[in-house]
């Protein structure tokens, strides 16, 4: 990079803010997911909104893409850099602005860890509620960029559902306020579209959120079924009655053992076991607690367990949250994928699964968040065995295919990113894409923020959009819009 | 873009009449006349498309011809927003009234925008289910309506807003672009969230043809609580009290001297839920038609506008004190008809970090300011609309 810039960049961020040595700037070479490298030209550490401006107007006035990062925990490369671009980490922005109790909401600082949201709010009962496994890391800017889930969006809804305004710094530098502590600011829900825009629309550096006031009891329950068939009847009976859980999760043999190997919750070693919780007030929970206790059993369940106290209950979702780290207990590498189907696709696509396994040879672990149709299928692997890696890829991205047959999406709340931008055109049409990026275009007409993600193919904001034309698809039969 | 109000000519109706006519059938265009008016400004025809094609048919064509086109469902709504700048045809989507597609057991609905939320809501409930919404006259309002207004009810408390329930959608653009996002599941991440960006947007970026929604079962039971509170201050203290307890009501609302709560589940849950507020006040059984408290402020006589409200639960007292006739829902959403200085209320409001809305036209711009992302809202509209087509200069800042 050019040494007046880099200079330039010091004089913004002072000594310490600046990275640019090779061997500092690999740390930054890519995110949670390790099998996309680059390394960018330098990494800035603002610790101010007026900083953060600073750098995206150097950004913009030299023409260099700019990448945003938070904890670095993002699963689909979404914070890989770009090559000749600048990373902006907000690792230093952590403050908690606010904290309005009366009113539900706190402001926060987009490196703010999400746990610490929390951690600031539980002594009043409070709760942030979106809780992807990563929580203890992940920052709040980070779960912005990505819309992050957890396994309690079922009842409580994404980061979208909790994201009420931003302070965002525009691709040019200039700053704006997206929403506001109160709802339906007058306007476009400009922040709805941020959430989940993956850095492609510029950088948040103030963030409202809304706090959920923790339900009066939490009861979770845990049933050993012979088989994920089973254990899916169950989740349809559950659904059928009329409940919303708060959670409802489900994993297969193979993640049950890594579980084990890892972090020894005393899972029962079964063919599927469901993780069922409910919360809100102790009557009504007690209530709905026996009729899925009465479902788990009438499809088989042969072992039922209530967590009988708070550190029982912990220990069960420990064991739930670590499944993906605890693949490493059983195969040197995996890929983890987070595609989305209908709830009720779910014994067929595991049985498709299975096939593609036999097929391959190459193990597949299954943890989903059954209550919403998000499937995390780990494809194991070993590196070290030749053409095994490209064929894992192969399998993960067929599993991301059956999804789409089924009507699902290829993510449910890990992002597009780097890794699955290629899988767009498959799940939407060309208009579709195209319209999206008119938001682009208005947000970032020179493509500076994070401009090689989620798209297959960036439009030029100059093109002029042409009308609908049918997908070959849709034209065969094959595939009808919604 | 210049002010272009224009008296209907008779020649220039027909000749638009006529190539419209050739994508819907002559039975389903006809010339507008004073009762079509919107917000006082009478258009040239009205069309009814028969489905999403001839609906983008429609709008290319217009686009082409630089005629302005107004996007109506059921009509509950039109004068929401400030008056047209210019207004020719008037697209209706009353024909594209379908339930494409209820995935009961997947509780997910999909849905045409034509289709009347009361109808969509008797089809779920064949089911048991329902959209957690509980919009402003439901018998006429429709599904394209309600998002482009953005008109939840008082079930978001519970349930979250249209924002929270939609999660797909298809828009016909002002050129002719028929384009999907979001998806039929309810955990998506894929692409850009323009559901959200549709609901709320009053038609100008584009007309909703479908959505997709998330669905909840109907509830097993409910039962409405009222307590009547003394002052502003009471009510207040009333509405935090409950919000503030580990309680899970489906609704909670103030209107003329009473606080009303929705509880929804199981009798026990219910039970339990009620013996905690009667700490509160007095609580007796209320009405469920108090639910439909914010539709009485319509017919009301009064010289004042009906307005909508923002403010946060903490400032509901302050800000219905210069109030008589409202209705103040728990997330700091209200609404009244009110007959003193708007101008002077919406910069309380605004000063209050707030908004005020005015629903109807006025000679008072309806929306307020929408901040410094105003520029940002235009750049949005130029990549949608560039030509001005859809709803022209009835939205915020002259969008």
């Amino acid at each position: 990079m050019n040494p007046n810039i880099l200079e330039e960049l010091r004089g913004i961020l002072g000594p310490h803010g600046l990275i640019s040595s090779s061997e500092e700037l690999r740390t930054y070479e890519c995110d949670g997911l390790t099998n996309f490298r680059v390394i960018p030209s330098a990494v800035v550490l603002p610790d101010s909104t007026e900083q953060v401006q600073a750098v995206v107007r150097v950004c913009h006035r030299e023409r260099i893409p700019f990448v945003a990062r938070g904890s670095g925990t993002g699963l689909s490369g979404g914070a890989l850099p770009v090559a000749g671009g600048i990373v902006i980490c907000l690792a230093r922005m952590k403050r908690i602005l606010e904290v309005d109790l009366a009113n539900a909401r706190v402001v926060v600082e987009p490196g703010v860890i999400n746990l610490e949201v929390t951690g600031r709010v539980a002594s009043a009962n409070f709760f942030y509620a979106p809780d992807p496994s990563s929580q203890s890391v992940c920052s709040i800017g980070g779960n912005v960029a990505e819309n992050s889930g957890g396994a309690h969006c079922l009842k409580y809804g994404f980061t979208t559902t909790h994201v009420l305004g931003l302070d965002v710094v525009l691709p040019d530098g200039s700053l704006v306020h997206l929403g506001s502590k109160t709802l339906d600011a007058p306007g476009y829900d400009l922040a709805g579209v941020f959430v989940g825009s993956e850095g492609t629309l510029g950088i948040a550096t103030k963030i409202i959120l809304r706090i959920v006031k923790r339900p009066e009891c939490v009861r979770t329950l845990l049933a050993a079924f012979h088989s994920t068939n089973e254990a899916g009847a169950a989740v349809s009976g559950i659904i059928a009655t009329g409940m919303l859980p708060a959670a409802i999760e489900m994993m297969d043999n193979l993640a049950i053992q890594a579980a084990e190997a890892a972090v020894h919750a005393n899972y029962p070693n079964c063919g599927g076991l469901l993780l069922v919780e409910l919360d809100g007030p102790v009557a009504e929970v007690d209530a709905l607690m026996a009729h899925v206790d009465e479902i788990c059993r009438q499809n088989g369940a042969w072992e039922i367990r209530v967590a009988q106290s708070e550190a029982e209950r912990a220990l069960v979702w420990k064991g739930r949250k670590a499944a993906f780290a605890a693949m490493g207990r059983i195969s040197p590498n995996y890929i983890v994928q987070d595609g989305v189907i209908p709830r009720t696709s779910l014994p067929q696509i595991l049985n498709e699964i299975k096939e593609l396994s036999a097929e391959t040879g190459l193990r597949v672990a299954n943890v989903f968040h059954a209550g919403d149709g998000n499937l995390h299928p780990l494809v194991l692997y070993d590196r070290r065995v030749p053409g095994q890696e490209k064929a894992a890829e192969r399998l993960s991205e067929r599993i991301l295919e059956l999804c789409i047959e089924k009507g699902g999406s290829i993510t449910g709340e890990h992002g597009v990113g780097e890794e699955k931008k290629h899988m767009m055109s498959k799940m939407f049409a060309e208009p579709d894409l195209d319209t999206m990026q008119r938001v682009r275009c208005a947000f970032d007409p020179l493509q500076l923020s994070n401009p090689t993600k989620v798209f297959p193919r960036t439009r030029l904001c100059g093109d002029k959009p042409g009308e609908y034309v049918p997908h070959p698809l849709e034209t065969a039969g094959i595939a009808e819009r919604y | 873009m210049a002010e272009r109000f224009r008296p209907a000519s008779r020649t220039e109706a027909d000749g638009i009449g006529e190539v419209l006519r050739a994508i819907v059938g002559p039975e389903h265009v006809r010339l507008a006349t004073e009762v079509d008016a919107v917000a006082g400004v009478v258009p040239l025809v009205v069309v009814e498309p028969a489905d999403e094609r001839q609906t983008a048919s429609v709008l290319r064509c217009a686009n082409q011809a630089g005629l302005a086109v107004i996007p109506c469902g059921g009509g509950t709504k039109l004068d929401w927003g400030n008056p047209s700048r210019q207004a020719d045809v008037v697209l209706s989507v009353r024909r594209l009234n379908q339930v494409i597609e209820h995935a009961w057991a997947d509780l997910t609905v999909t849905v045409e925008a034509g289709c009347t939320v009361a109808q969509l809501q008797r089809t779920l409930a064949q089911h048991g289910q329902r959209l957690a919404v509980d919009p402003l006259w439901p018998e006429r309002a429709t599904i394209g309506g309600i998002l482009a207004t953005n008109d939840s009810g008082t079930l978001r408390l519970g349930y979250g807003a249209l924002r929270d329930l939609i999660i797909g959608v298809t828009l016909a653009l002002a050129d002719g672009t028929i384009a999907s996002s979001g998806g039929k599941v309810v955990k998506n991440v894929a692409g850009y969230d323009l559901p959200k960006l549709a609901t709320g947007s009053l038609g100008t970026l584009g007309v909703i043809t479908r959505a997709v929604f998330r669905l909840h079962p109907l509830p097993r039971n409910t039962r409405t609580l009222t307590i009547a509170v003394g002052d502003a201050d009471a009510m207040q203290r009333v509405i935090l009290s409950i919000l503030g307890e580990q309680l899970a009501p489906a609704a909670v609302q103030a209107r003329d001297g009473n606080v009303d709560i929705l509880l929804e589940g199981t009798l026990d849950g219910i039970a339990a839920q009620e013996s905690v507020i009667k700490k509160f006040g007095e609580v007796r059984e209320g009405s469920p038609a108090v639910w439909k408290a914010r539709e009485d402020l319509w017919p009301s006589s009064g010289a004042g506008p009906i307005v909508k409200f923002t403010t946060l639960p903490s400032r509901i007292s302050a800000a219905a004190a210069p109030l008589s006739r409202f209705v103040i829902q728990a997330t700091g959403i209200g609404y009244a008809r009110f007959d003193g200085d708007v101008q002077e209320l919406r910069a309380a409001m605004e000063r209050d970090g707030g908004s005020l809305m005015i629903l109807g036209a006025t000679k008072l711009d309806a929306w307020g300011s929408p901040g410094d992302s105003l520029p940002l809202m235009r750049a949005v509209k130029e990549q949608f609309d560039p030509k001005g087509t859809l709803n022209p200069g009835r939205f915020v800042g002259g969008i």
